[in-house]
């Protein structure tokens, strides 16, 4: 039963914010409440301010230009992410994300902004974006301030956004030539959460001979999305072989922090980790080989 | 807490009232309006049972706060037939044996319909796709999948 609250509808940014900095105490922001809502039906979250920036439409857009790469506003439902043409011609791995992400329902509703808000390590975005090098704009009544998205996640369901703060958008620069971005959950139920999820984003060196740079990011294997940092060095500067990659998946699978739940043990866990981020890591590695 | 005023059309019909904020549409529309075609099964937002229109975007109205769908358009299961006059889709289910126990079917038809509106001539995986997320105990996917085949290959135009 979900306790009552009070509602505040929000219809542009700056109402928003004035909305948050006068009832940021006990608030929460909905958007599509595809994640909030089961909470609150749980009485996990009992919020006593509910603000509502669904109908900001100023944050629901999706632009892309050659320079700046792709921007997502904090509102845009991932079916807007999915149909969109230019995230399939330039982002690809999002559309195959989007489709795997929950039933059409909920992408019709939830949105790239709350989904990364909410901050549930098991989220598909958080793990991609940071692969991409994502960085996010969040803003309070004062000022506005971008950060890594890599730096964006503290805890379970914790990120830095401060009591008056609001995400307002998702920033993904261009995908560098020779890159390859690959990304694969693992679940028991296809468009279920991950019980892990692995991305990984490759560049091929000049020559196409060797690893120039790799992004190795584990999601569902800690509290927050996290990149194997270890990893991804033993990749740079060198050709992938086989020893090479079971290096990497063993490496990988030692910087993972599982926490065990119903869905699975943290040994369980770490041995996904391993076989995900080797079969991602020989993915983008063939394919940014293609690309060279 | 406050009761706040909800303007809301379900199905082309327009509705005022009064509603705490923390109703779900699936609750306004059972329990306030009467339109219990729309049924609750999991209440978690698993199942899919509860799936509506609103502003012809199929979503789950035990996951949407009745308040977030103020000055939208909903269409339940009760507003696809025009009177007795039942949609190529709902004869096509009828013809299938699609229905079997019911409990599944109104969030079938709405995101099927969904499907449809947005792409007459789906191929079977999208239809699969477009259900994906509608749980039938029934098991009875199969005969759904055929309904709306047969509807997506023209095989109910015009009838009826």
């Amino acid at each position: 039963m979900i306790k009552d609250f009070a509602y505040f509808k929000a219809s542009t940014v700056k109402e928003a914010l004035d909305l948050l900095e006068e009832h940021k105490e006990d608030c929460k922001i909905i958007c599509g409440g595809q994640s909030l809502l089961i909470l609150m039906r749980q009485g996990l979250v009992a919020p006593k301010n509910l603000i509502d920036i669904k109908n900001v439409k100023e944050l629901s857009h999706i632009d892309f230009n050659q320079k700046e790469g792709l921007k997502i506003g904090a509102t845009t439902t991932h079916r807007a992410v999915e149909k969109s043409p230019v995230v399939r011609k330039h982002f690809p791995v999002l559309i195959e994300m989007e489709e795997n992400l929950a039933s059409v329902q909920t992408r019709n509703w939830g949105t790239i902004g709350g989904n990364l808000a909410h901050a549930d390590p098991t989220g598909d975005p958080g793990p991609i974006f940071i692969a991409l090098n994502a960085r996010v704009k969040v803003s309070n009544k004062e000022r506005e301030r971008t950060l890594p998205l890599e730096g964006f996640f503290v805890d379970y369901f914790e990120t830095v956004l401060e009591e008056n703060e609001l995400l307002l958008d998702v920033h993904l620069p261009v995908i560098p030539p020779k890159t390859a971005v690959v990304y694969e959950k693992f679940n028991i139920i296809k468009n279920d959460q991950g019980i892990v999820s692995v991305a990984v984003s490759m560049t091929a060196s000049d020559d196409g001979l060797t690893c120039k740079d790799s992004r190795i990011v584990l999601g569902a294997a800690a509290a927050t999305p996290i990149r194997a940092k270890q990893a991804e060095q033993l990749l740079i500067g060198q050709k992938l072989d086989d020893g090479l990659l079971e290096e990497v998946g063993l490496k990988a699978s030692e910087e993972s922090d599982p926490v065990p739940d119903i869905h699975a043990t943290e040994e369980y866990r770490r041995e996904l980790v391993k076989v995900l981020t080797k079969r991602m890591v020989k993915k983008a590695w063939n394919q940014s080989q293609t690309l060279a | 807490m406050e009761k706040q005023l909800l303007h809301i059309t379900v199905n082309n019909e327009y509705h005022e009232l009064y509603i705490k904020p923390k109703r779900l549409l699936v609750e306004v529309l059972r329990d306030e309006l009467g339109l219990t075609g729309t049924k609750r099964g999991c209440n978690t937002g698993a199942c899919c049972a509860c799936t509506v229109l609103v502003d012809g975007a199929a979503v789950k109205s035990c996951s949407v706060l009745a308040i977030q769908a103020d000055g939208k358009e909903v269409t339940t299961v009760e507003g696809l037939a025009e009177g007795d006059k039942l949609t190529p889709l709902q004869r096509s289910f009828l013809d299938h044996g699609a229905y079997q126990c019911g409990f599944c079917t109104s969030g079938m038809l709405i995101s099927a319909t969904a499907l449809l509106n947005e792409n007459p001539k789906p191929t079977k995986e999208q239809i699969k796709e477009a259900i994906h997320g509608n749980i039938c105990r029934c098991t009875g996917y199969n005969s759904i999948i055929r309904a709306v085949q047969a509807v997506a290959k023209g095989q109910y135009r015009e009838a009826g």
